[in-house]
């Protein structure tokens, strides 16, 4: 916007100010409207959907699959969007740092006159762009469960190992044949990429988001060292 | 200049004769207790006025014009400020039965609003779902702030304070899922922690600063704590002061889809 584009809007918008009505009471009883209906909702999900408390939280116990708040998940499906390791910082800080900036900064880079939606179709192609793709992030964290089985058949020596991994809250992540999320990598031919002793290792010191076990180790030896067997048995092969 | 009032609040002019007023100023009988009662809050109202000097303030802030064709989208926002007013009252009540001294403490005295405090779990509902509610509002005033076109001059800086309370409002929600300290909480702020270690340069300095530490330990809730219902709040609050300061000052938007007419813009201009 040039000078006299600022000036001829200052100039408009008093004219539509004056023709308008005062804040009180008008503006004000929409507002109050508003407010109690805002309030009312929140009390009626209070009182219909209760305050979940659920196990308390146990450091040792990795059985279970880590959820965000349901408008988290936008950012926390976007690890799936982003496979190859060397590139999940991207998802994790850089595409959001981007976007907050991009949003941050929108009034400094869109500076056109124009304010109808269907006037500026970039910038209202761009809205309804994003608003999709933060609505099909969430439907799909929504949609993603938590499963605590593993159908992929397995020698009898690991079948144990198997049980143990199914509930240790791997499948929330990492898929193992048919079962299990796609935000970490794929486990299925694990084995034949990595040995036991780095499997090991990366359940004590694995990379970000993904929680360390070692803890897991410590309390329970016996069930982490029956976990990594199993891990290091998936070659792909069966 | 009187602000136009609709009908039901003028104020009648008394007739001629009624309260004992003869109409030409004169009155023949005592000023009845109702008439008394006006004059005291009057004379308390002026008594305040002439030390505060906040009735230009006050009369500014409330008969501002709002401009025509302004319609229901135009609430999103002070809907998003009573959600927050909401979450405020009932974070109080919470606080005063919430100990964050120690992860084990923390569960119980969750435990304990949850099943034992007199209307305890209907005051958390309200808080837990209260943080949803004010999210949505806030996107959809977001939403409608982008399309009117609303973030464009004068009004820059508004939307920028805007971005910043949304931001603030997402970590209100990060910090205070831990808070519970129940399985999920516990685990989704594991991971969301992880998440920001994972940053270039600042990342890990910011994981070990929320942890309090290089691992979850007793002071990672107290630490979310003090920031849930100190810090962060108290710069909601201050910034949602300095957004309706603005709102104020620069009036609200019009519909982008009304222009002035051209016979007022020429009348204007003479």
């Amino acid at each position: 916007m040039d000078r006299r584009q600022r000036e001829q809007y200052l100039r408009e918008y008093s004219i539509l100010k004056g023709q308008g009505k005062p804040f009180f009471p008008y503006a004000i009883a929409k507002d109050g409207i508003m407010a109690t209906i805002t309030i009312l909702v929140i009390i009626l999900m209070a009182v219909l959907f209760g305050a979940e408390l659920g196990p308390k939280a146990d450091p040792t116990t990795t059985t279970y699959t880590p959820r965000p708040e349901w408008y988290f998940f936008f950012l926390f499906e976007l690890l799936r969007v982003v496979k190859p390791p060397e590139l999940v910082f991207l998802a994790t800080i850089g595409i959001p740092t981007i976007c907050l900036m991009l949003l941050l900064l929108l009034p400094f880079y869109d500076r056109g006159p124009e304010r109808n939606p269907l006037r500026r179709p970039i910038a209202t192609t761009a809205g309804i762009a994003t608003i999709g793709a933060m609505t099909y992030l969430t439907v799909l964290g929504a949609l993603a469960g938590s499963p605590t089985e593993i159908e992929l058949a397995t020698k009898p020596q690991y079948e144990e190992g198997k049980e143990i991994t199914a509930s240790a809250g791997c499948l929330g992540c990492h898929k193992i044949g048919e079962n299990g999320n796609t935000l970490g990598p794929n486990l299925t031919e694990i084995g034949a990429r990595l040995g036991r002793d780095a499997i090991a290792r990366t359940l004590e010191n694995p990379t970000a988001p993904m929680p360390s076990y070692a803890n897991y180790r410590k309390t329970n030896p016996e069930q982490f060292d029956k976990l990594v067997q199993y891990v290091a048995s998936l070659k792909g092969d069966e | 200049m009187t602000p136009p009032l609709p009908k039901f609040l003028r104020p009648t002019p008394p007739r001629p004769g009624e309260n004992g007023r003869n109409g030409d100023g004169t009155t023949t009988a005592p000023p009845k207790p109702q008439e008394q009662a006006v004059e005291g809050v009057a004379s308390v109202v002026g008594w305040l006025d002439e030390r505060t000097g906040a009735s230009p303030f006050l009369r500014g802030f409330l008969y501002r014009k709002v401009p025509k064709g302004t319609n229901w989208f135009y609430t999103l926002g002070s809907a998003t400020m009573f959600a927050f007013l909401s979450q405020a009252v009932t974070g109080v009540f919470l606080a005063m039965y919430y100990e964050p001294d120690a992860p084990s403490r923390a569960y119980a005295s969750a435990a304990h609003i949850t099943n034992d405090v007199f209307l305890g779990e209907l005051v958390r509902g309200m808080h837990r779902w209260g943080s949803s509610v004010m999210i949505i509002l806030i996107f959809l005033h977001m939403g409608r702030t982008f399309f009117f076109g609303a973030y464009k001059y004068p009004r820059e800086l508004n939307w920028v304070i805007g971005v910043v309370l949304l931001v603030l409002t997402l970590m209100m929600g990060l910090t205070g899922y831990l808070l519970p300290f129940d399985q999920r909480s516990f685990w989704a702020t594991v991971v969301a922690v992880n998440l920001n270690s994972s940053g270039p340069v600042i990342g890990p300095y910011l994981a070990d600063f929320l942890r309090a530490g290089s691992e979850f330990g007793p002071t990672t809730i107290s630490r979310f704590y003090a920031l849930h219902m100190l810090a962060v709040p108290g710069l909601i609050a201050a910034l949602i002061g300095a957004h309706l300061y603005l709102v104020a000052k620069l009036g609200t938007t019009a519909p982008p889809w009304l222009k002035a007419e051209k016979k007022d813009l020429l009348t204007e201009e003479i």
